[in-house]
């Protein structure tokens, strides 16, 4: 192999994938968040057109959006995209839509008797979802979402295709340099494997946080969400300190 | 935006064999996740650790790794080991061996809903192991998973294009090489992206129906 192979493709390729997977998971959350939470809108022409959202982008292929989004968008109305936002833009849409079937999933499984309860505060719709229905179904997503963000990471890997230099092009690129494919393909697999790993534990971290924040007294004051508040300074400094020793107790 | 609707009339025979072919792989990617999956979720729950461990730890590896660097890997590495397939052959067998990571879990599942009586009865019967399996367990686990799996067979649609990236000639390859030889870029693969909506959408409608008369 050759000597330049880490610092000349392997280190840029994986800051590529890493950054790729964070801007398309924070537009994915988005996505997810936006569409659902307006598919249990009262309204039925919102619900509808988020339905119909969520069916293209979940029936079509992340792959083909993204070489849609490469080749066709710029010859149909005149704008290239960068490839790099073009695919955070197929990512987050398509898996964005996976993910509102979380978010519609975890509202659903709020108590009906919460919903009621908020109506008779005679909270507006907007208080009930953001210091009622939220702060109890946000907890109930991070475990589904974990999943979602594993197969974003692992889906990043389409972007290759569309000459974003992340680590499978890396990969393409310096077999092409070396010829060396068994070593290549071998170190990048476990180098996502290794991603994957290091993601679940962050998102375990997130989810312990969220348990340890929920279960707790409402707070009285107007302030903040009813029926969970923020973790306590001494709680707060505990939980990042565990995000430095990997989260072992 | 200029769609060209004589474009669109050139390229739908094309589109046609290219599904042909994304149907095929498809196919025969199921088949072999689903027997796959079998293998590893029987071997899940073999008796001896060093079956059970490096299965375990394979399966895992696997499937948090992403399917497109799986697919250059037997692309590019088989034949070094003087191992040649056909880059669909290639395709299929990286498409089943992801999968069937999945379909493991789904079987796994459905076996663990057997009822323990059931282990109870066959073991009482002094039925031998293999009949235990054929002839008990996988019956009733079986009819339990065969929703999930359905789902996994419109995922590894949806997936198929990946093989047109070591040149399986699918509908996106199609597409590609239209757009490579003529510059039209707009129809082909627009008509791709709907082909792939268009069997999706009442394939998902057709397994949720299934989960619902199911009890699910």
């Amino acid at each position: 192999m050759t000597a330049g192979l880490w610092e000349n493709w392997l280190l840029p390729g994986i800051w590529i994938t890493i950054q790729l997977t964070l801007f398309s998971a924070v537009f994915a959350t988005a996505v997810a968040f936006g569409i659902g939470i307006a598919r249990t809108s009262r309204l039925w022409i919102v619900r509808f057109l988020t339905g119909f959202y969520v069916e293209i982008f979940r029936g079509t292929s992340a792959l083909v959006l993204m070489f849609w989004l490469f080749f066709v968008m710029p010859l149909a109305f005149g704008y290239q995209l960068v490839s790099m936002w073009a695919a955070v833009l197929a990512l987050g849409l398509t898996y964005g839509a996976y993910g509102s079937e979380i978010v519609r999933g975890a509202i659903a499984s709020v108590a009906p008797a919460q919903r009621e309860a908020a109506i008779a505060l005679s909270f507006t719709p907007a208080q009930r979802m953001r210091r009622v229905i939220l702060p109890q179904a946000i907890p109930e997503m991070i475990p589904p979402f974990n999943n979602l963000l594993i197969e974003l990471l692992k889906a990043t890997a389409l972007v290759s295709a569309v000459s974003v230099a992340d680590i499978t092009f890396a990969a393409q690129l310096s077999r092409l340099a070396t010829g060396d494919s068994l070593e290549i393909y071998a170190i990048i697999l476990v180098l996502y494997f290794a991603l994957a790993f290091v993601l679940t534990r962050l998102m375990r971290l997130l989810e312990r946080r969220a348990k340890a924040g929920i279960g707790q007294a409402p707070v009285k004051s107007d302030k903040g969400p009813l029926i969970t508040r923020k973790l306590s300074a001494r709680q707060e400094s505990e939980q990042s300190s565990n995000i430095i020793t990997g989260g072992a107790q | 935006m200029t769609w060209n609707w004589d474009v669109a009339k050139d390229f739908l025979p094309e589109l046609g064999r290219g599904l042909l072919i994304t149907l095929e792989a498809t196919a025969l990617g199921s088949v072999l996740a689903f027997a796959l999956g079998l293998v590893w979720a029987m071997a899940f729950r073999s008796p001896t650790r060093f079956v059970r461990w490096p299965v375990a730890a394979v399966v895992e590896f696997i499937r948090n790794t992403p399917l497109l660097v799986q697919l250059f890997f037997f692309y590019y590495v088989l034949p070094t080991w003087d191992i040649k397939f056909s880059a669909l052959t290639t395709g299929v067998i990286a498409l089943g061996l992801h999968y069937s990571t999945y379909t493991a879990e789904v079987y796994r599942a459905g076996i663990d809903g057997v009822p323990k009586g059931q282990w109870e009865a066959a073991t009482a019967l002094s039925l031998s192991r293999s009949r235990t399996w054929t002839a008990v367990i996988l019956p009733q686990a079986i009819r339990r998973v065969v929703p999930a799996l359905g789902n996994y067979v419109i995922a590894m649609l949806k997936d198929s294009p990946m093989l047109a990236l070591i040149g399986v000639v699918d509908m996106l390859q199609k597409a590609r090489a239209e757009g490579a030889s003529s510059f039209q870029y707009i129809e082909p693969y627009t008509m791709v992206g709907i082909a792939f909506i268009v069997i999706a959408y009442p394939a998902s409608l057709l397994m949720r129906a299934l989960e619902r008369r199911l009890g699910h």
